[in-house]
């Protein structure tokens, strides 16, 4: 009966993010022509939050709320990488949105809950928390589709997220209450301890992995759950395709690490051959079927299927034959390769966004036709995320790709290491005809590049970070291995 | 077998005949109210595991409020039944082909003894005077408020998602404001001009 009131402190940012964004949604809601008030307001909270969690860090793991929440490394390090790419994609998305007179107060709080959300789902140490977490994210992200209603694929792919979206919410939740059947806790660690002890049901364990594991592989959008990751991506206006495709993506990552790494980590034989299967396919069918794409956000679409799948292989290669020496190497190599994918996929959603304006959506790839001759910096930039993507040593990606395979060959499976090697080859095709169409192609369409100075700098910078951090790519490496010592 | 398991059976029985009328009644309208029986039975069921509140609260809020609302919407749309059955027989076999797995999957894991009286046994009896309403309640707002919270907000977005997704600022619409012809003066009607006096 004894209750102490938890202490907020761990959980200042997100406090701070839910505090932030009332303010946000009444000054939108009693200022007339509120936008740039509401772009500055948001921008605030998101540095104010990186603030609040560099503040707040203190390198131990810390326990709130009744044990439903968890303060790590981890959970900080993906917070602020999280902040970050919420910061850059709103201020990308910015041009676009008000061409098309979408900039309304209601998107800016909608992004403000959806980054609330994955902060809730990166520090969750309880199944529902984790939930609950998961559901404002996706919510507000099945919000953000629709933004655009007068489009009929935007309400389509919408319609279509909203559905599959309910489902693998279902299928997920239909897991973690058969985990609860066999373990009788919701508490991430307590159904750890329950397992190491063996006193859980494993049977029914096991059948609850199964959904859980498609629920998860639904989020990140891997085969055979990947099925509207296209549609998504083509039918959302092109500024919230580049918020799916960057942030949720971490968000999922840290969900998978939460679920399988911290909770049923004594499971881990059975879910690594399950995400063995789920990394395999995504691979092969993402990279065979982005080569037939058109649309450059469908081809961006399937090519984040299979960095999905890749990062897949870096989580499954943790533990061999019960020998847990390896876990470090794969799960910090797996989150280093989210953090790149985040950072090519901004550049490359920016891009296009750079290339459109109102009234125009560069959705093709014949739009990139002669880029080199409109603006050759940004068709270098554009190459670079390319050849980044394609893992062309020496650009982020390589050493993303690199870290991954060395793990997975570490764990004994060369067979899968060469297939992966051999369909990034395929790949490579697909992103390197985005070179070519740019540099030895005629514009179709020379229309001067519309955007505004601060996009164009960070835009600049973001494509010298893919190129930078290649060149020296120890740096994050070891800070990612860093950030998960603590929380293995 | 005592009146309890007498109830029981007779709840579940409506249940599950109700939930496989849900799904294939040919009329949407009947399809729904076949849920709500549905919700009804398992309601039933909940008080009969001593679970009063969430009994109560299913009939309020599920019967009550959801499912009519959801009646409403039902009938207001034109639901062509031609087009939903579309495609029926082709997707037939690989839907049956997974739910018949999915059966059989479930039938072993939950029909057998995991989940058995012996593996979850009944709860003991409760001492006079407790209440599940109040136990829930001291729950939700101690151990489990930062859920609670979250689910406040959850239920923010959604509203914040609907007004965005419906609300239509018209233009062009003859309305009146009120507080505007009310705070109108003299000067914004009338105005005064002075002109030179005509000379003929």
């Amino acid at each position: 009966m004894n209750f102490v009131i938890p202490d907020f402190y761990p959980a200042a940012a997100e406090l701070f993010v839910a505090a932030m964004s009332f303010v946000v949604l009444l000054s939108g809601t009693f200022m007339k022509d509120a936008r740039n008030l509401v772009y500055t307001l948001t921008q605030i909270t998101l540095f104010g939050a990186a603030a609040i969690t560099l503040g707040t860090m203190d390198g131990q793991v810390n326990f709130t709320f009744s044990n439903m929440y968890v303060d790590d490394l981890m959970g900080d390090f993906l917070k602020l990488v999280t902040y970050f790419s919420v910061a850059v994609v709103l201020l990308y998305a910015r041009g676009y949105m008000r061409d098309r007179k979408i900039e309304t107060t209601e998107y800016y709080a909608l992004a403000i809950y959806a980054t609330l959300g994955m902060m809730v789902m990166i520090s969750a140490n309880h199944l529902l928390s984790l939930y609950m977490g998961l559901e404002m994210m996706s919510l507000s992200m099945y919000g953000m589709v629709a933004l655009q209603r007068d489009s009929v694929k935007s309400t389509e792919a919408a319609m279509k997220y909203f559905v599959l979206g309910a489902l693998a919410s279902g299928l997920l939740l239909y897991g973690i209450s058969m985990i609860y059947g066999g373990t009788g806790t919701l508490e991430l660690s307590g159904i750890a301890q329950v397992i190491y002890h063996q006193t859980g049901n494993r049977t029914v364990l096991m059948f609850g992995l199964v959904f859980v594991v498609a629920g998860l592989a639904f989020k990140l959008g891997v085969v055979p759950f990947h099925m509207w990751i296209p549609d998504v991506y083509q039918g959302a206006p092109t500024s919230v395709t580049l918020f799916i495709a960057s942030a949720p993506k971490l968000a999922a990552f840290a969900m998978a690490m939460r679920l399988l790494v911290n909770g049923l980590f004594e499971l881990a034989e059975q879910w690594q051959s399950m995400l063995m299967f789920l990394g395999v396919l995504s691979i092969v069918l993402g990279n065979l079927a982005a080569i037939a794409q058109t649309n450059i956000k469908r081809m961006l679409g399937y090519s984040g299927i299979s960095h999905m799948g890749f990062m897949l292989l870096g989580l499954m290669s943790g533990v061999v034959g019960g020998d847990r020496h390896f876990a470090l190497n794969a799960y910090s190599s797996s989150m280093f390769y989210m953090v790149a994918y985040v950072l090519m996929s901004m550049a490359s959603f920016g891009v296009i966004l750079l290339l459109s304006r109102a009234g125009f959506d560069a959705e093709d790839l014949d739009d990139f036709k002669g880029l080199n001759k409109r603006s050759s910096w940004f068709a270098a930039v554009m190459a670079m995320v390319m050849f980044s993507m394609a893992g062309i040593p020496f650009f982020i990606g390589f050493f993303a790709k690199f870290s991954v395979l060395q793990a997975v060959v570490a764990a004994g499976y060369l067979w899968l290491a060469i297939l992966a090697v051999v369909m990034s080859l395929i790949g490579a095709f697909y992103y390197l005809r985005v070179v070519k169409l740019m540099y030895f192609d005629e514009p179709t369409d020379s229309t001067p590049l519309t955007a505004t100075a601060d996009m164009r700098v960070l835009l600049s910078m973001n494509g010298v970070a893919v190129a930078a951090l290649g060149l020296m790519p120890q740096a994050l490496m070891s800070l990612c291995a860093y950030a998960l010592l603590a929380s293995l | 077998m005592d009146f309890q398991s007498v109830v029981f059976y007779f709840f579940s029985t409506v249940l599950v005949l109700a939930s496989l009328c849900v799904i294939t009644a040919r009329n949407p309208v009947h399809a729904a109210l076949f849920l709500v029986l549905a919700f009804f039975s398992a309601s039933g069921i909940w008080m009969l595991l001593r679970a009063e509140f969430l009994a109560i609260a299913l009939v309020m809020v599920y019967v009550g409020a959801v499912m009519v609302l959801f009646l409403f919407v039902v009938m207001m749309l034109d639901i062509n039944i031609e087009r939903i059955r579309q495609g029926f027989w082709s997707y037939l076999p690989v839907g049956a082909l997974i739910g018949i797995l999915m059966v059989v999957e479930m039938s072993i894991v939950l029909g057998g003894k995991y989940f058995g009286l012996d593996a979850m046994p009944a709860p003991g009896d409760v001492e006079e005077g407790y209440s599940n309403t109040k136990e829930l309640g001291r729950l939700l707002y101690t151990e489990y408020v930062y859920p609670f919270e979250l689910a406040s907000i959850v239920l923010l977005v959604a509203m914040i998602a609907a007004v965005a997704l419906t609300l239509r600022k018209r233009k062009n619409v003859k309305v009146i404001d009120p507080a505007a012809q009310v705070a109108v003066k003299r000067d914004d009607r009338v105005r005064i001009v002075s002109m030179p006096a005509e000379k003929d």
